[in-house]
């Protein structure tokens, strides 16, 4: 078996075991300590609440006006990276044709040469987001390994990609191996580091928005 | 002892003294006992994006980022991905996160109290829609149960579990009370057997704004309405709040639970103290083990719902142009965002609000417990400077606010700046201009 056999064949069955084994325990490892109830006298219904959490969901999407002129530009440069990955993941064709053989339907891409572009771009938002990790005497602190490898896991795969269609540096085939080899090491990764919050972001939102809302207090 | 941004070691009572290891073992077991589903999922959601700092006042004051307020509770992050965490065999295993350390509790005291109001700011700016400061709640907790609540909390939630009053008086509470109404010349209900309405007072108007417990007494008395305060029951602090001593808390608001009970009130009434409201109107049941059988309204609250049904009419106030602080506590914390601004419209008063106000006000700077702390006295006042330039903005001569701690805060920075706005309180304004049934104005 070859190096790209190797990496879109076992290696990647491994990973999507991992990657789906991983994300399940993550959520019930927690899930399955107790859940204390709330016995204070709620200002709103319970429906009033969910409600209250569903809005958080979108709401918290961006910066309330009276922070905005603090973290707007910190989370704008967040958001468009994230733009960047979901357009590359999800509308480049060689992606689709391969998620389509995983969830059995297609959808229409975008042209190779604007994913590049895009890929371009998004890397380079990788790298002020790196910068700004590294330079930002908050983020500095809070950083860990967890920030620092998921970072270069996402941006290995975004990077293997552009060589890969690219053909820089490597026969194509051995460089499409090495851009499959990283998704499995991103697949292997991603329930044990902050990649999860990718599954944890609405659901989080949704618990805190509620019960803020069944206080009757702004979320 | 340090300047206003910089390391602190442990202030605590002697009576607080602890091995290294008891202080560990005793923050462990809190946190074991607390950490339920929801803090773990908290915990497990953060993205360390770090802007969270920049709701927070002290972080935004000094630029320092150990005010972050996810990092407040970095040693519970790390002792949960270690101990409880899905993946905490792991992390044990391969050593990749360390176990808490005494010292690095010790450090984190500046962090927890000193350096957080409570507020709850921060919680609304988390992309991940993380509420940091219930985080922070139990982090203090934790705290407690490690002998590191600063001496002036641990003290002062010790006299009250003991006594009903967080320090000594020259008086009783009680006697100060009667007293309060002689001089005021209104009654003061006290130890009634029964009543629709329980009472309570904060110490703060007691020893500081006795007219505050007068107005209060006139309120009730103008209304009509069957009330009392209760000897056994009558502080509406909780101290045990501030400390991070749940059991304490617990104990303290057993008082007033059980008074209120046994006088069979259909609400007891929270003064304008803004922690009281979030002791006993968001946590009290969960401690008392079942819903209480009595409702819990903040004064604003109730004086809003008569202004509605008809019962309460209100002469127009001549205060000028006019600005009104949030106390955290009522209305981010606990949704009173609308009464005060009832009682202040049915007061005619011209009201300029701050840049920052509502649910996303900025905290006086000395709640949760911060006033008390005599250290913490250099940063909250860097702190404050945010506000009172918030304040001055609005270009309002009077400024009202419905909690007197927070009232107490800015008396206290009226004195340290030499700055020229007094606060005053919304409950004392609405009782000054009551309108007799009958009367015309």
């Amino acid at each position: 078996m070859d190096l790209l056999g190797f990496a879109r064949g076992p290696a990647l069955k491994v990973a999507l075991a991992i990657f789906c084994v991983g994300v399940v325990w993550r959520f019930v490892g927690f899930a399955l300590l107790r859940l204390r109830r709330d016995l204070n006298k709620p200002r709103v219904s319970l429906l009033g609440s969910w409600a209250g959490g569903l809005v958080t969901v979108g709401s918290r999407s961006w910066p309330h006006p009276e922070f905005i002129g603090r973290t707007g530009a910190g989370e704008a440069l967040g958001y468009s990276y994230h733009i960047g990955l979901f357009i590359v993941v999800l509308l480049f064709e060689p992606h689709i044709v391969f998620l389509g053989s995983l969830f059995g339907f297609t959808w229409p891409g975008l042209p190779s040469s604007l994913i590049t572009l895009i890929s371009v771009l998004t890397l380079t938002l990788f790298l002020a987001v790196l910068f700004r990790r590294v330079t930002n005497p908050v983020l500095r602190m809070l950083s860990n390994f967890d920030d620092y490898f998921s970072w270069f896991i996402t941006a290995l795969v975004l990077v293997t990609g552009l060589a890969a269609t690219a053909h820089i540096g490597a026969p194509y085939e051995k460089l499409l191996a090495w851009h499959i080899l990283s998704v499995d090491g991103l697949l292997v990764w991603f329930p044990f580091g902050k990649l999860m919050h990718a599954f944890y972001i609405f659901p989080s939102r949704a618990v805190n928005g509620a019960l803020l809302a069944r206080k009757g207090a702004v979320s | 002892m340090s300047d206003a941004t910089g390391a602190f070691a442990a202030d605590i009572a002697p009576e607080q003294a602890k091995t290294p290891e008891d202080r560990v073992a005793g923050a462990m077991r809190s946190f074991a006992q607390e950490v339920g589903a929801l803090s773990a999922f908290r915990l497990e959601s953060c993205i360390h994006c770090g802007i969270c700092a920049d709701a927070c006042h002290f972080y935004i004051a000094t630029e320092d980022p150990q005010y972050t307020p996810i990092w407040k509770v970095e040693p519970f992050k790390q002792a949960y991905k270690r101990e409880a965490s899905p993946f905490a065999p792991l992390y044990r295993a391969l050593g990749l996160k360390r176990k808490v350390t005494a010292d690095q509790l010790v450090q984190w005291q500046h962090l927890l109290f000193d350096s957080c109001n409570m507020c709850g700011r921060c919680s609304l700016i988390c992309p991940m829609g993380i509420d940091v400061a219930a985080l922070i709640e139990q982090a203090r907790h934790a705290m407690f149960e490690a002998g590191l609540a600063p001496k002036e909390l641990y003290q002062k939630a010790a006299h009250q579990r003991s006594t009903g009053q967080p320090e000594v008086s020259a008086e009783p509470y009680r006697a100060q009370l009667l007293a309060i109404g002689k001089r005021f010349g209104v009654e003061v209900p006290l130890d009634k057997p029964e009543a629709d309405v329980m009472l309570c007072v904060p110490r703060t108007d007691i020893e500081h704004y006795p007219s505050a417990v007068a107005a209060l007494a006139r309120v009730m008395q103008h209304l009509g309405i069957s009330s009392t305060f209760r000897s056994d029951g009558l502080v509406a602090e909780n101290y045990g709040y501030y400390a991070g001593g749940q059991s304490w808390q617990r104990e303290i608001s057993l008082r007033l639970i059980e008074q209120a009970i046994s006088v069979k009130a259909k609400t007891l009434l929270v003064p304008e103290c803004g922690h009281a409201y979030t002791a006993l109107r968001w946590e009290a049941a969960d401690l008392y083990g079942k819903p209480l059988p009595f409702n819990v309204r903040h004064v604003t609250e109730f004086l809003a719902d008569e202004l509605q049904a008809g019962r309460l009419k209100l002469a127009q106030a001549a205060t000028g142009k006019t600005t009104f602080h949030d106390p955290c506590q009522l209305v981010r914390k606990g949704g009173v965002n609308e009464a005060p601004r009832a009682l202040m419209k049915a007061l005619g008063i011209d009201l300029h609000e701050m840049k920052n106000h509502g649910g996303f006000s900025f905290c006086c700077g000395g709640g949760g417990g911060v006033l008390d702390i005599e250290r913490a006295a250099p940063l909250r006042y860097r702190t404050m400077e945010n506000k009172l330039r918030e304040i001055d903005d609005t270009g309002a001569g009077t400024f009202l606010t419905s909690c007197s701690d927070c009232r107490r805060t800015f008396d206290d920075a009226k004195a340290h700046f030499s700055w020229n706005k007094t606060p005053h309180s919304l409950l004392e304004l609405v009782a000054n201009n009551l309108i007799s049934a009958g009367s015309r104005t």
